[in-house]
């Protein structure tokens, strides 16, 4: 896989590690944790959405999917490596049985939607129900409405009495951020990439070419969904409890909020979108004047309305008219590496 | 024999609240094609309506029947006009769009009365049959929900309105060539399935405790009803809401509620999966 | 007898009352170039569908140089070497004429040969000037002819193409006909259209179809010349 490798993803590196670096000194680390987990679950869908054509109205069910998985696993494992793997594991199984029954249904968008939609209302409404002592799997109580707190967090691996947080875990959620970003990066780069980014385009002539859609888009779906639960995993680690409100519809809207907001299409936009909008919701939270949701609300609906495309592509292309026929150049040299003009196995 | 009653009324009621909570958005759905995700707030706003009016001392079924479908009727006029409208033909973009509304609804509600249940008490009492006691109201939302049904059947199929809407929702160009403006015609069906959303939470509302978010219970089962349902607006209406209310109901019964709502659900998944252009898609084409 | 490459046996479409395709037997030899003809509503295009499977047939069965693809997903034939191009041109209007291109040929051969074969294709196409631009802002003409350049990358053994000169200028329909008989030398052709211009010339074997059934099947001078298709074509017989 070294043909992946592009010139301009050095500088992409080199900055995203000078900005891991100095960020602790604008914001404290405990909020930026949470930032980055956002960052990537807004990648999740931005990937499936954004270059798989698939909206998902529901990613914020393996999230939570993700987050409880690594719960239950800590508590009756005592150390926190295989729950990770597990967190990964157990959304992607879910999203490739989901995503099955979906797509080699041939159901179409709506359908889609309203799937994804009722069965995070089903794990929303069935962990809710859970709060009686005979729930439990393992050791572990799912405690219903009021979720399972006092899971064993992140440790290093091997060593489960050496635990990382604070400083520690905001690092291992960045450069987990920073993996996850070049993993989609090439990942679209690949062939099966590249197919994918077709499929949004025409998946009639994807078909006509002899590809088998419903398989590619099964794969991509639960690779999204393994994105989402190791956000989900860390997340978990992050707010040492999980709820069914990780579960909830609302969750699902802020996913989707953040890739419109960024940009869809694009791998920094759903990252900034949610980073961004994530922080603005950290900021409203200490004013008691304007409730969250109404601005949320109100950002989703503008920029339907007047910015589809996002923040991420609207900049771009301010800056090109700004900076005229060098910019130009360079955009071509771009579309063409986002194109994949070379194309690599 | 009357734990057979109380049952069949059980029944009856789940399917009565389903097609009463569906009716709006099958309305606006099924004629213009647009998925309104705000639905379940628009329900929320009759219920929040409703309780309003009766604390001032409005007789409580004028608030209900006349007060509460207005005024989201007129919420809604108002959100198709500033919205909706800019949208028609995008059905992705409606969606996400009106979930944002959604969104915009429950903060602003919660603004105003705060982030606490509200109730008014049933204005019918309840009576036993036999060793069991039957909620009145039930019967209530039974013949409400009957009355709805029974009269978005009569505008559609015998008054003009009914005729040129119909006309409308299925060559909207043709409808121009004639005369009729389909801008107006959106503009007075987005009105009416608003108002039947608002009518919905309205009588719904002595039943259940409201908070702001009470929308979220709602919408998906009205979509999943309203997409179940299929093509044909009122016999797909009646049709799911019968399936789904007597599932919810059977394993409520069965097993707790909470049970019975997810099997709603999980049959709705799998209904979708087995037939996806609807029931009436399926085994009653074209009827209306 | 050259080896048959597709083969239909009673083929059978049913839309609710209406029979679009009626008990359609057809041939096709190795290396043929057939035309399907008939007026608006004849079963051309319903046959069409069904051979490539956008539509399961309701009755009969298809063979593929001997393999019955009855009921096939449009991939799995497509994955047999079958080249298909419908009648609205489908491409990845995003992408690059390139990509679109090259996205063919990679279901059949690793990624660096079929960015070889297909820069290939697109010098022989004259495509050149274009294959950066996106297929989504081309015009009619260049995007058939795309669509012909992505069925020819993939070397198919049988192409299907659904009215490949429409809409397009007399210039282009000469280079679209040129482009048909070089496909021919290696891959059997069947071709829908209603230009009878062009079929004429790539003259060859005609398949009228009519009322869903095949009404009679001849060189295109003969078919041409025929009083019962004449009327058919002229509307004189229902």
């Amino acid at each position: 896989m070294t043909g992946l490798w592009r010139k301009q993803d050095l500088p992409v590196l080199v900055i995203a590690l000078i900005g891991i670096w100095l960020l602790p000194f604008i914001i404290s680390t405990y909020t930026l944790t949470v930032l980055m987990v956002y960052g990537m679950l807004g990648l999740s869908l931005g990937l499936i959405w954004g270059f798989g054509g698939i909206l998902c109205f529901g990613q914020a069910a393996f999230f939570g999917l993700g987050a409880y998985t690594y719960a239950i696993a800590a508590i009756n494992t005592g150390e926190s490596t295989a729950p990770m793997l597990l967190a990964i594991i157990v959304p992607a199984a879910f999203a490739a049985l989901l995503g099955a029954m979906i797509f080699y249904g041939q159901l179409t968008d709506v359908y889609l939607g309203v799937i994804t939609l009722v069965v995070t209302l089903i794990l929303f409404r069935l962990m809710n129900s859970t709060a009686g002592p005979q729930y439990v799997i393992g050791n572990a109580r799912l405690g219903g409405f009021n979720g399972i707190p006092g899971f064993h967090t992140l440790n290093i691996p091997g060593q489960p009495d050496r635990f990382i947080w604070g400083d520690g875990l905001y690092h291992v959620c960045a450069f987990a951020l920073l993996i996850v970003f070049f993993f989609v990066t090439w990942l679209l780069r690949t062939s099966f990439g590249r197919i994918a980014v077709g499929i949004r385009e025409n998946e009639t002539r994807i078909s006509l070419m002899g590809y088998d859609v419903r398989a590619r888009k099964t794969i991509l779906f639960s690779i999204g969904a393994a994105i989402a639960g190791l956000a989900g995993a860390l997340f978990a680690n992050w707010g040492e409890i999980v709820t069914p409100g990780l579960f909830s519809l609302g969750q699902s809207a802020e996913i989707i909020i953040w890739c419109i907001v960024g940009g869809l299409g694009t791998r920094f936009g759903p990252i900034i979108g949610a980073a961004g909008l994530a922080y603005l919701k950290f900021l409203l939270g200490q004013q008691a004047v304007i409730d969250n949701a109404i601005i949320m609300g109100l950002i989703l609906v503008v920029f339907v309305l007047f910015l589809p495309k996002g923040v991420v592509p609207a900049v771009v292309s301010l800056w090109h008219s700004v900076f005229g026929r060098r910019a130009a150049r360079r955009k071509t040299r771009q579309r063409r590496a986002r194109t994949g003009w070379t194309p690599h196995a | 024999m009357d734990l057979f009653f109380v049952i069949l009324v059980e029944i009856l009621y789940a399917i009565a609240s389903l097609a009463l909570i569906s009716a709006g958005l099958a309305v606006v759905f099924g004629m213009m094609k647009v998925i309104n995700l705000a639905h379940g707030e628009f329900i929320m706003l009759g219920g929040y309506t409703t309780i309003t009016a009766v604390n001032l001392g409005v007789n409580v079924f004028i608030a209900m029947l006349i007060i509460a479908p207005l005024v989201v009727g007129l919420i809604g006029l108002l959100i198709e006009r500033l919205i909706i409208r800019h949208l028609y033909g995008r059905l992705v973009d409606t969606m996400l769009a009106t979930w944002g509304l959604s969104l915009f609804l429950v903060g602003m509600v919660t603004m105003i009365f705060g982030n606490t249940t509200t109730s008014i008490t049933t204005p019918i009492s309840g009576f036993a049959v036999g060793g069991y006691q039957v909620n009145g109201y039930n019967f209530f939302i039974i013949f409400i929900a009957s009355v709805i049904l029974t009269g978005m059947y009569a505008v559609l199929t015998t008054t003009r309105f009914g005729l040129i809407a119909r006309g409308a929702m299925q060559r909207p160009d043709i409808a121009a060539a004639l005369g009729y403006s389909p801008d107006r015609i959106y503009m007075a069906t987005f009105f009416c399935g608003s108002a039947l959303s608002g009518l919905a939470g309205a009588v719904l509302a002595p039943l259940v405790g409201l908070v702001p978010t009470s929308g979220a219970a709602y919408i998906a089962k009205a979509f999943i009803t309203v997409i179940a349902g299929g093509p044909s607006l009122i016999v797909g209406l009646i049709s799911s809401s019968s399936l789904f209310g007597l599932v919810n109901q059977v394993f409520t019964f069965a097993v707790s509620p909470v049970f019975g709502e997810v099997a709603l659900l999980v049959a709705a998944v799998i209904l979708l999966r087995l037939l996806p252009q609807g029931v009436t898609g399926r085994f009653f084409k074209g009827r209306m | 007898m050259p080896e048959t490459v597709l083969e239909t046996i009673g083929l059978t479409m049913r839309f609710g009352g209406v029979v679009a395709a009626d008990n359609v037997n057809f041939k096709l030899g190795a290396g043929e170039l057939r035309c399907l003809i008939g007026p608006n509503g004849a079963g051309k295009s319903t046959f069409f569908k069904c051979v490539t499977g956008l539509h399961p047939p309701t009755g009969g069965q298809i063979f593929m140089r001997g393999e019955e693809t009855t009921g096939w997903h449009p991939h799995q034939i497509a994955a047999l070497g079958v080249g298909i191009k419908t009648q609205v041109p489908n491409l990845l209007d995003g992408l690059s004429v390139f990509e679109n291109i090259w996205m063919a040929a990679r279901r059949f051969h690793p990624a660096a040969e079929a960015a070889d074969r297909a820069r290939d294709i697109i010098d022989r196409l004259a495509l050149s000037s274009i294959a950066k631009a996106a297929p989504g802002q081309l015009a009619h003409g260049e995007r058939q002819r795309i669509e012909l350049g992505l069925v020819a990358v993939a070397d198919p053994w049988l192409v299907l193409l659904d009215e490949p000169a429409a809409g397009m200028s007399a210039e282009d329909i000469d280079r679209m006909s040129g482009i048909i008989r070089d496909m021919t030398r290696t891959a059997a052709v069947i071709i829908v259209e209603h230009d009878m211009q062009f079929i004429r010339s790539v003259a060859s074997t005609v398949t009228v179809f009519h009322q869903g059934a095949v009404l009679m099947e001849d060189h295109v001078d003969r078919v041409m010349s025929d009083s019962v298709v004449r009327n058919v074509y002229l509307g004189k017989t229902a």
